[in-house]
């Protein structure tokens, strides 16, 4: 997210769901739509077969890739290389919007510069993308009045991530593709929640809203809002550099509410040897993850079902979810445990239900402002910034201005991932989700249904280097990194191009986080799931 | 048989569906045609999602470590351990010394307060959650 806000100044997606629907042009990139993103896959599925373009630029064989008019399979990693190779040739061609360009950008003159060496050739080399394709591409993107960009971790999970995220919104910006319906920069967010999370301050640098934390007029909201004089002015650790510190034995005691990181981070064995390293690790969850195991108290929580509250999706869009039945057993809702715990700590806190802590959320957050309980029980939930009870809420970002005034052009230089591969480990994993599994696997694999349908880790593999290897379709296969080995069966599908495998991190059987590269974007802490470098042999 | 509108816990479109519950339990998923999100559509985890909230495997009941071994225990005892213990930990070598991992699977209501715990009662601007992974 800290790409999109220093370019626009907000990072969220800037246009909403519904507006799909009139996009004349989807550029989905780092997106497995269909996948991860189901009902949005289905529009724009939709979209395309009432006339929308689709162009996917994705190394593997996705689903939608069916419906594009366009695939570009890029090499692993190589995404600012792509983009910018394509504003080389908007610029070439004047093909970009120079009235938008001049009057709500600023910065235009370095992109120039700096995207001017991305030729068509350059680019080719580097990414693996025809000169011709990548042209094609280029100027049916620019060409097109709402040309909605799509995107998701495939963008992010890179060293060079924020890069990755300032150069599509560069794009976008040159092509006049913001501010206006049916266009922008959608990240798609991973989880029903994360969007919320991030909202609400769960972040080490911001409170609720993105109000900064070393902001002397913010602190002083908030000391007065919560009844304190003693706030932390510095910001604080990421979940990344927090198990660096455990690991280190700075950090002694970590709280977690409904995460798993023992799975879902990188690079499990160090992740394990951090836990296991502090004084003190207490976990809240609905059901004894793998974490949870890890723990010295479980704190046993109440799942969506069994209580109300708001969660923000990624279109912004808050929308109340209500009370169906009671937790089982003595589990309790997490809102009720942290305000016991807050008491035993001699900081008592009394609301009575969540409709209360939100009317708090109102009054110390400008762009929740509006959106209160009785509005969201009305309706289907509203899109911040919402900045008073009258607001309808805010379906597309940046109309006739950036929320930071002009957007400026960030331009970036390509990298290389962090660990490329080599003689020895000679394959790039690249890591992501299926349709019927979901994150680590703790609600998803206790769905009946789904294990039927996707019962067991897989690692995908293409057929010639299957063949070079003498692994046939469910050999079981073992794949090492630098950090660990795992065994897995193979599955031997052009879904993968050559020397490139997949696999999924919702299996605790196989944890690939054994394998993944723990180097992490330097702005956002995001780690290089999408690309480390391993070897594979077939197992006798 | 009742039916109560949530929203879908898995991705982050925000489809919304109604849980189908009898006496306490639930017992099937409902899309709602007038949402403007799923306009009456779920994938296959949608459709299935009210399955894990029957689990057997459901924490019931807190667990502290004792001897080694996570066993089952009081509210208060797991909450008296907890704080005792943060506040020990914190006095000893400060309040950078904690940290929190909220999530981006509860509401944001728990976020909020959990946030706010880290920061106000604890101190410590050591709060972060997964949406980097």
């Amino acid at each position: 997210m800290a790409g999109l806000a220093a370019t626009f100044g907000s990072g969220a997606m800037t246009n909403s769901i519904n507006e799909m629907d009139e996009a004349e042009l989807f550029f989905v990139i780092g997106s497995n739509t269909t996948e991860q993103h189901p009902l949005i896959g289905t529009r724009v599925i939709n979209a395309v077969e009432r006339g929308a373009r689709l162009i996917v630029v994705d190394p593997r064989d996705i689903p939608l890739a069916r419906y594009a008019h366009m695939h570009l399979r890029q090499n692993i990693g190589t995404d600012v290389a792509v983009l910018n190779g394509l504003m080389n040739i908007i610029i070439e061609e004047g093909l970009y919007d120079r009235e938008y360009v001049e009057t709500r950008t600023e910065g235009f003159d370095e992109l120039k510069r700096i995207v001017s060496r991305y030729t068509p050739r350059v680019v080719e080399q580097i990414s693996g993308i025809r000169a011709d394709d990548l042209m094609l591409a280029a100027r049916e993107y620019a060409g097109t009045g709402k040309a909605m960009l799509l995107y998701a971790m495939g963008i992010t999970q890179h060293t060079t991530g924020t890069d990755n995220v300032k150069t599509c919104a560069n794009l976008a910006m040159l092509t006049g593709h913001v501010g206006r319906p049916s266009t922008g920069v959608n990240p798609l967010r991973g989880q029903n929640n994360v969007q919320g999370a991030c909202d609400m301050g769960g972040l080490p640098v911001v409170y609720t809203g993105y109000q900064k934390v070393g902001d002397e007029p913010v602190i002083q909201k908030f000391s007065d809002a919560w009844g304190v004089d003693d706030l932390d002015k510095a910001p604080g650790l990421t979940i990344t550099t927090m198990m660096e510190a455990a690991d280190r034995g700075e950090l002694k005691a970590l709280y977690v509410m409904g995460e798993n990181p023992y799975l879902s981070d990188p690079d499990s064995k160090h992740i394990e040897r951090a836990l296991s390293n502090l004084d003190l690790l207490v976990v809240q969850d609905i059901f004894l993850s793998e974490t949870a195991a890890l723990a010295d108290v479980v704190l046993p929580a109440a799942c969506f079902a069994e209580k109300a509250g708001t969660y923000t999706n990624t279109e912004r869009r808050v929308q109340l979810s209500c009370k169906a039945v009671d937790p089982p057993g003595s589990a309790r809702a997490d809102w009720e445990i942290i305000q016991d715990v807050c008491a035993r700590a001699g900081y008592p806190m009394s609301y009575a239900d969540p409709s209360e802590i939100m009317a708090e959320i109102n009054r110390v957050t400008p762009s929740y402002a509006g959106i209160t309980y009785p509005r969201l029980e009305m309706g289907y939930g509203l899109s911040w910034p919402c900045p008073n009870e009258e607001h309808p809420g805010t379906a597309y970002l940046h109309k006739d201005r950036f929320s930071k005034g002009l957007g400026t052009f960030l331009p970036c230089e390509f990298k290389p991932m962090a660990e490329p591969p080599d003689t020895e480990y000679d394959f790039i994993l690249t890591t992501g989700r299926m349709y019927f599994q979901y994150h680590t696997g703790t609600m998803s694999r206790r769905v009946g249904i789904l294990e039927r349908e996707a019962p067991e880790p897989l690692v995908e593999i293409n057929p010639e280097d299957a063949r070079k290897l003498g692994i046939r379709d469910r050999d079981l296969v073992e794949i090492t990194s630098r950090r660990g080995a795992v065994k897995i069966k193979a599955e031997v599908t052009a879904r993968v191009p050559r020397k490139v495998v997949f696999s999924t991190f919702h299996f605790h059987e196989v944890p690939i986080n054994l394998l993944t590269n723990p180097a992490h974007d330097p702005v956002s802490g995001i780690p290089e799931y999408k690309g480390c470098a391993v070897k594979i042999r077939r197992c006798a | 048989m009742a039916k109560t509108s949530t929203i879908c816990p898995f991705c982050g479109c925000g489809c919304n569906f109604y849980l189908v519950t009898e006496q306490n339990k639930v017992v099937g998923v409902e899309p709602s045609p007038g949402n403007p999100v799923n306009k009456g559509m779920l994938c296959a985890k949608g459709w299935n999602s009210y399955d894990f909230i029957n689990s057997p495997l459901r924490l019931t009941t807190p667990l502290v470590r004792k001897n080694g071994k996570l066993t089952e225990s009081t509210w208060d005892e797991a909450l008296d351990f907890t704080v005792r213990r943060l506040r020990e930990i914190q006095s000893d070598s400060g309040s950078n010394s904690l940290g929190f991992l909220a999530s981006a699977k509860v509401s944001n209501e728990e976020n909020y307060l959990f946030m706010k715990m880290a920061r106000a009662a604890f101190k410590t601007n050591n709060i972060d959650h997964c949406a980097r992974l």
